[in-house]
């Protein structure tokens, strides 16, 4: 028998992972093998995380982690400990997240919606951190998000929109720092 | 997919992971970002995975003024290699190509340990440290060895690394009279390299390394002024196609260019 056959018939034991999310903690009780993105979407019901790929490339399972864009689908939940967790529903109350969502939708930067979530966690990440309005950096910084539908044209005007007001000092698009 | 059933371990201590690394089938995880995505499709089925990211100083970036010599550890991420002021003030061009690594995302986890373990032929850092002419610091339970990066790396994702072996940190002595030049083409931002390549220019003499040319980096010196033909001469031999030759040129003569006069 194949070492692959043996693992399926062993019984799969369960492991208490406690995770900070959006900043309560919570305790699961999952195998070792689950990825962040599952137990976020499946456990905790944040489905705003998407999955579309599973090996890092697409990036709509994007979450941030201390304050920075992390891939979920490459993390396992029990991996994750200690580390403190947001998600797209963790922000919906910060003014710069309603400006990006503002932004996104007065310059059309969203059609089937699957790559937005992720986008509008690492366009927050980036405005908090006062990246340069200029549509090379944006491009770069957003890199890792791809979407199947905008052409990325409108993405960039909507993100550099929300950044200038943040250059300007503008209250609307300026963060509420952590 | 789903990766296959795994035990997880969390050692404290640099001793208990190399310990733990003796069981069957067993992994290190550090970044996750070549790992997770094999496990996921159950390209790599380990059963035993010990997460390093634990491990009390295996982070560290530290000078030493009196060697001249920068030390990493294993588990600094790709964001601060290519960010953090005492790499861009000592050695501007691992700063530089570590900034080419994947995407913001990317970079945020995955470690300098995990990229040279992995000895991806295209990555940025394993050709990095054959050219820095850095060594590494392996530990396993009957001690620490080091090695060479120019022999620790084997071929197409091998290198010297036991089963049981931690890459735990990594040294560069620092060549003030050397000027470098670094230089990657790839489709889009974010990509593997189609090709990259170093350039250290000391005096008359130049050292090429590239990277996604062959199954592993390889350094080439050259005289100064005979560059451009002894480069086609190198890579007839070196890239199997037309287009692959072109890339590794075109990326050793930027990286030159980059180097200066
Ligand atoms: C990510 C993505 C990438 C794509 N890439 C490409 C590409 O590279 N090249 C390409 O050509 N297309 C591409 N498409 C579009 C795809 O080929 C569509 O399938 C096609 O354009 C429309 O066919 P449908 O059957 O899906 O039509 P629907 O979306 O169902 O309908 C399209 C329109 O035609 C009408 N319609 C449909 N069938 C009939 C009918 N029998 N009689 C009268 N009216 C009808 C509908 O009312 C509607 O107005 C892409 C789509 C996506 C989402
Ligand atoms: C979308 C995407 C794009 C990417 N683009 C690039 C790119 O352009 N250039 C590039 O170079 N890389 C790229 N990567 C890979 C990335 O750089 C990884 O971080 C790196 O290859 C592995 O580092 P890690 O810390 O994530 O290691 P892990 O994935 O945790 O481990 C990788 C391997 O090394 C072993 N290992 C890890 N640490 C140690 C250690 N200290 N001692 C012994 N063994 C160890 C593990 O057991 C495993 O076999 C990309 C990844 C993704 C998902
Ligand atoms: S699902 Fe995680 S990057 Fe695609
Ligand atoms: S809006 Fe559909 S993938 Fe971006």
């Amino acid at each position: 028998m194949t070492e692959g056959a043996n693992q399926k018939t062993t019984a799969e034991e369960a492991v208490e992972v406690a995770l900070e999310v959006n900043g309560t903690v919570t305790k699961v009780l999952v195998p070792s093998r689950w990825l962040l993105s599952d137990v976020l979407r499946h456990r905790l019901g944040l489905t705003a995380t998407h999955v579309g790929c599973e090996q890092g490339v697409c990036g709509a399972c994007t979450v941030l982690i201390d304050g920075v864009p992390t891939r979920s689908c490459l993390l396992f939940a029990k991996a994750a400990e200690g580390l403190a967790i947001t998600t797209l529903e963790g922000v919906l109350d910060d003014p710069a997240l309603q400006a990006l969502q503002e932004a996104f939708h007065r310059h059309h930067a969203l059609q089937c919606g699957f790559c937005t979530p992720g986008m509008l966690l690492t366009a927050l990440a980036m405005v908090r951190q006062q990246v340069p309005a200029e549509p090379e950096t944006i491009r770069e910084y957003l890199s890792g998000n791809l979407c199947r539908c905008t052409g990325y044209q409108y993405i960039v005007e909507a993100v550099a929109e929300v950044l200038q007001a943040v250059d300007r000092g503008d209250p609307a698009g300026s963060p509420a720092l952590p | 997919m789903k990766p296959a059933p795994f035990v997880y371990h969390r050692p404290r201590t640099v001793e208990e992971a190399v310990a733990l690394l003796g069981l069957p089938a067993c992994k290190v995880l550090a970044g996750g970002q070549s790992l997770v995505p094999l496990m996921n499709f159950r390209l790599s089925r380990p059963r035993h995975l010990v997460d390093i990211n634990w491990l009390p100083g295996l982070d560290g970036v530290e000078w030493d003024p009196d060697q001249g010599r920068l030390r990493l550890g294993a588990l600094v991420r790709h964001q601060v290699l290519a960010t953090h002021p005492l790499v861009r003030r000592h050695l501007p061009v691992l700063a530089e190509a570590a900034g080419h690594i994947g995407h913001w995302a990317i970079r945020s986890r995955g470690t300098l340990g995990g990229s040279l373990a992995h000895a991806d032929p295209a990555a940025e850092l394993p050709a990095a440290m054959v050219a820095l002419g850095a060594r590494f610091c392996l530990r396993s339970q009957s001690g620490e060895r080091w090695v060479d990066a120019g022999e620790f790396f084997q071929g197409l994702f091998t290198t010297v690394l036991a089963e049981d072996e931690l890459l735990t940190a990594v040294e560069v002595s620092v060549d003030q009279s050397a000027r470098w030049g670094f230089y990657e083409i790839a489709r889009r931002v974010g990509d593997f390299a189609l090709a990259g390549a170093y350039a250290r220019r000391r005096g008359g003499v130049i050292d090429l390394t590239w990277f996604g040319v062959g199954p592993k980096p390889f350094t080439v010196e050259l005289q100064a002024g005979e560059a451009e033909a002894a480069l086609e001469q190198v890579l007839q031999t070196a890239a199997e196609d037309v287009a692959a030759r072109q890339w590794a040129k075109v990326a050793a003569m930027r990286a030159l260019q980059r180097a200066g006069r």
